[in-house]
């Protein structure tokens, strides 16, 4: 979809009644700012666009914006987004989660809308700890991390989302830093225009439980793929730069064009299925089945 | 001369005893006759002990007879497990040249051996080794003083697809089974097989089969499922309909993806249904909670295998009424149905999508294994003329129509709050998981969370004027009530029947509305009866507890059955006589 001349609307259209709980500082106004002029670029109405929100602090999102949302279970924004999607495919798709939302009780939900390429947005809020719950490990804490639940550090790897969804044919993977917001912005924008799954992994500094990987770690860890050179279409480079540990590469890792789960169901190539008349196309035709 | 029989044909698993079984079943509905079937199978793909059985009568069969008259033995061994069973003056259709048999003992028992050479008449035909089964029902039709040509026309199209050779040899060991019978074993009939006339071609389909027509009848646009015996032959069937249907259907990674996806589907506007076991319901759970507080509609059928964990994988049992009850934390409204017949099955399930649009709640279908796959005969279902009406959701004239912002959770007098679908300008809302406000904004005050909450449980008032009144089947005096619900249903009417014919009348209380319960009616039948037998699939009286706890009253008998198997209708006349006789 092109950009329109003049925005259909402001960011603030895009403000509920309820202004975010969040902690003063926190990467998640950042990433809330970044959705928002994302759904102005985009040309989006509240009523064209649905976001699901899993639990955790960044689920707590669902408040704050006004578009059609879905404050779903701790894990599962993930399948009720393909559902909505499968349902109205004219619907723009966008999800909400936390690392521990999406990478821990959602891994399996992930991978496998990754390699549906499900045609749905994913904004993961990585702060590599639980906030919400008030400070535990998350799978995206690094070895040796400790925190209330691991006193002793963190025993396993960190999940690696970049590589996992490369890894199970992603075709849109991105990472993202919420204290940069106009960069933030124009990959929510390409993710939402890209037809299938796109991830959107975003560097979330936890003000209040993570000390480690802060506003300033990430800015002086952080460099710009676009300003690297790197080649989206070339995986091997995107994967070469999913385990750098040196730097941490944010923008378009990968993109690949290829058709959208929903565009491979015959049955709703012309009309979204909530348009199909309710009456079953046919009836005594299958109940002849058994005659 | 006898016209209700029945068939059984027993061998290892992989021997394609189903294939042809349906064939035969087919066969004598084709002819006008009704039936009801029923199969017994380990979880295996190949060996271990497989039977499958048929009552075939003019008449109609509410549920199988456990007395076989014709047994196909493929094996020893199904002789040896299923001699019992065999009625006096059954006969045993094998192959002499596997399985041994002696004369004399059947001889004594007044059971014919009817040996037919299956393996030899399968190769002189250089058939693969399952055509046996083919020749074993030749046999029968001989048997049963019928004749071949309806059966040929069958394969002819049934095995259309597969090309002319197999045709020809399937239609050529049938007839030589048939005249072998003819020539060797030629007697008087003892049962037979004649042309009844109907009004309109019958049907014989399974619980499942009858509530994936009752899901395509009602509209359901989305269905999503995990495979899990014995709910899976309905991801299968709507699968294999879903463009001719207009139907998407997703086998998801696991559970929790099936009962997210549905749900997401259905807030969307779409309607929605999910199928599992009692396993992948467990996973459910907790979703099944966000249904209910998210007041989104959706239909979740429960086809129940004795458990817990994997259990009983291909076996029967009603242990799950508790559990789907209650299933989630705290409460929140909900309804269970628990169908008895194939008729039911539609019926209910095409209730299930209207009433969790209505109400906006989940619907939760009880089967399981003998009812999901056992077929039954019926006449064709009836649609009727009426348009499907959308309910408890706002047009796009009645949202411009609103003089204020649009309240998703609106405190309304039924508890039922109008809801919009995204896309609907002016309908822009949160569906939320967390406690709410009007709007759907996170509330955690304790006046909204009272409020939200009664409005939510309130909807379970108007959802319990809406129980119709549950069957009741016998004369409206007896000496004997009983009362069950689900599955069990048309094994107690055969069981009526049976104790009928020997003078002794009894009436029984179905129920297939078992939540919200109907507490008038059952308070009444237990305040009537002269004495109450229940009667259950389980080992802990779930509905004997509700009854308890509803009514104040407790059955006077118990009849609980957890062995995997379905009640027989012999065993339910044998407890009615122990009683009465008491
Ligand atoms: C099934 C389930 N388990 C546990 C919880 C408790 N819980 C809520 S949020 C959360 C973790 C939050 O961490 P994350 O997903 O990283 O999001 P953040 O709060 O950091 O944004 C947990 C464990 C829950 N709500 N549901
Ligand atoms: S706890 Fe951390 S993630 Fe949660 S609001 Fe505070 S700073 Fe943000």
């Amino acid at each position: 979809m092109s950009e329109p001349e003049q925005p259909k609307h402001r960011a603030s259209d895009f403000n509920t009644s309820t202004f975010p709980t969040w902690c003063p500082g926190c990467g998640d106004f950042g990433i809330w700012a970044a959705l928002k002029n994302a759904l102005v670029e985009l040309g989006r109405e509240p009523h064209d666009t649905v976001v699901v929100y899993g639990i955790g602090c960044s689920g707590n999102m669902a408040n704050n914006v006004n578009t059609y949302a879905f404050h779903g279970l701790h894990g599962r924004p993930v399948p009720v987004a393909e559902g909505i999607k499968m349902a109205n495919h004219g619907l723009t798709v966008i999800v909400i989660a936390g690392d521990g939302d999406g990478y821990g009780e959602g891994l399996g939900h992930f991978l496998h809308a990754v390699r549906g390429n499900a045609d749905i947005t994913y904004i993961v809020h990585n702060n590599q700890v639980y906030g919400l719950t008030t400070g535990q490990t998350s799978p995206t804490s690094d070895k040796g991390y400790k925190s209330k639940s691991t006193p002793h550090g963190v025993i396993e790897e960190p999940i690696n989302p970049i590589s996992l969804a490369l890894g199970a044919s992603g075709t849109f993977v991105a990472r993202g830093y919420a204290g940069d917001i106009k960069h933030l912005t124009s990959l929510i924008v390409q993710g939402v225009q890209h037809k299938g799954f796109s991830l959107i992994d975003v560097f979330q500094p936890c003000v209040t439980f993570n000390k480690i990987n802060t506003h300033l770690w990430f800015q002086k860890m952080t460099v710009k793929l676009e300003e690297m050179g790197h080649d989206p279409s070339n995986r091997e480079a995107a994967i070469q730069q999913a385990f750098r540990r040196d730097q941490l590469p944010i923008g378009l890792y990968y993109k690949e064009d290829r058709p959208a789960y929903h565009e491979q169901l015959s049955q709703i190539a012309e009309t979204p299925l909530v348009e199909h008349p309710l009456e079953p196309l046919t009836f005594d035709e299958l109940q002849k089945e058994f005659m | 001369m006898k016209t209700t029989f029945t068939w059984k044909i027993g061998g290892e698993a992989g021997f394609g005893i189903k294939v042809s079984c349906m064939m035969f079943v087919r066969l004598c509905v084709r002819m006008g006759l009704h039936i009801f079937d029923y199969s017994e199978y380990p979880s295996l793909i190949r060996g271990g002990h497989n039977t499958y059985q048929v009552t075939v009568s003019p008449d109609e069969v509410f549920a199988e007879l456990h007395e076989v008259d014709y047994l196909v033995a493929l094996n020893e061994e199904t002789v040896r497990l299923h001699l019992g069973e065999l009625t006096k003056g059954a006969s045993i259709i094998y192959d002499p040249d596997v399985v041994h048999l002696d004369a004399a003992e059947f001889q004594q028992k007044e059971i014919s051996l009817i040996g037919v050479p299956l393996k030899k008449i399968v190769k002189e035909v250089g058939g693969p080794d399952i055509m046996r089964n083919m020749v074993a029902i030749g046999a029968t039709i001989a048997l049963l003083c019928a004749e071949l040509t309806e059966f040929e026309e069958l394969i002819a199209e049934q095995f259309a697809k597969k090309g002319e050779t197999i045709i020809g040899q399937n239609v050529d060991v049938v007839r030589r089974g048939y005249a072998y019978v003819q020539e060797k074993h030629k007697r008087e009939c003892t049962h037979v097989l004649t042309k009844q006339e109907v009004k309109s071609k019958r049907m014989a389909l399974t619980v499942n089969d009858a509530i994936s027509l009752g899901a395509v009848a009602a509209g359901c646009k989305f269905y999503a499922a995990y495979p899990m015996t014995p709910a899976s032959s309905v991801l299968e069937t709507l699968a294999r309909w879903d463009t001719k249907a207009g139907i998407v259907v997703k086998h998801a990674e696991d559970e929790i993806s099936v009962i997210n996806m549905a749900l997401g589907a259905s807030f969307a506007g779409v309607r929605s249904m999910i199928g599992t076991s009692g396993g992948g319901f467990s996973l459910m759970v907790e979703t099944l909670g966000l249904a209910g507080i998210t007041e989104t509609p959706l239909v979740v059928l429960n086809s129940q295998r004795p458990g817990p964990a994997t259990g009983l994988p291909t076996w029967s049992g009603q242990g799950d009424l508790r559990f789907v009850m209650h299933a989630a934390q705290d409460d929140f409204p909900r309804i269970v149905l628990a169908p008895g017949d194939v008729d039911e099955a539609f019926a209910l399930t095409r209730d299930a999508f209207r009433l969790a649009e209505k109400y906006h709640v989940p619907v939760i279908i009880l089967s399981d294994k003998f009812l999901s796959e056992s077929q039954k005969s019926t006449e064709p279902f009836d649609l009727g003329d009426e348009n499907i009406a959308r309910e408890s959701m706002l047009t796009q004239e009645q949202i411009g129509a609103l003089t204020e912002k649009y309240k998703r959770y609106a405190l309304t007098e039924s508890g039922v709050s109008p809801r919009t679908i995204p896309g609907m300008p002016g309908g822009v809302h949160l569906a939320n998981s967390d406690e709410h406000d009007e709007y759907g904004f996170t509330d955690e005050t304790s006046e909204m969370r009272t409020a939200q909450h009664a409005k939510r449980m309130k909807k379970l008032e108007a959802i319990a004027k809406e129980i119709p009144a549950q069957k009741m089947y016998g004369p409206e005096s007896a000496d004997l009530t009983l009362i069950a619900w689900g599955s069990t249903k048309g094994t107690v009417r055969e069981a009526m029947r049976i104790l009928e014919r020997e003078n002794i009348h009894i009436n029984f209380l179905h129920l297939s509305h078992l939540f919200p319960f109907p507490v008038d009616q059952v308070k009444r039948v237990m305040q009537n009866a002269k004495r109450t037998l229940l009667l259950e699939g389980n080992a802990a009286a779930q509905l004997g507890g509700l009854i308890q706890q509803f009514t104040l009253t407790v059955p006077d008998e118990t009849f609980l059955k957890y062995d995997g198997r379905p009640f027989f209708p012999r065993e339910v006349v044998a407890k009615v006589k122990e009683i009465m006789s008491s």
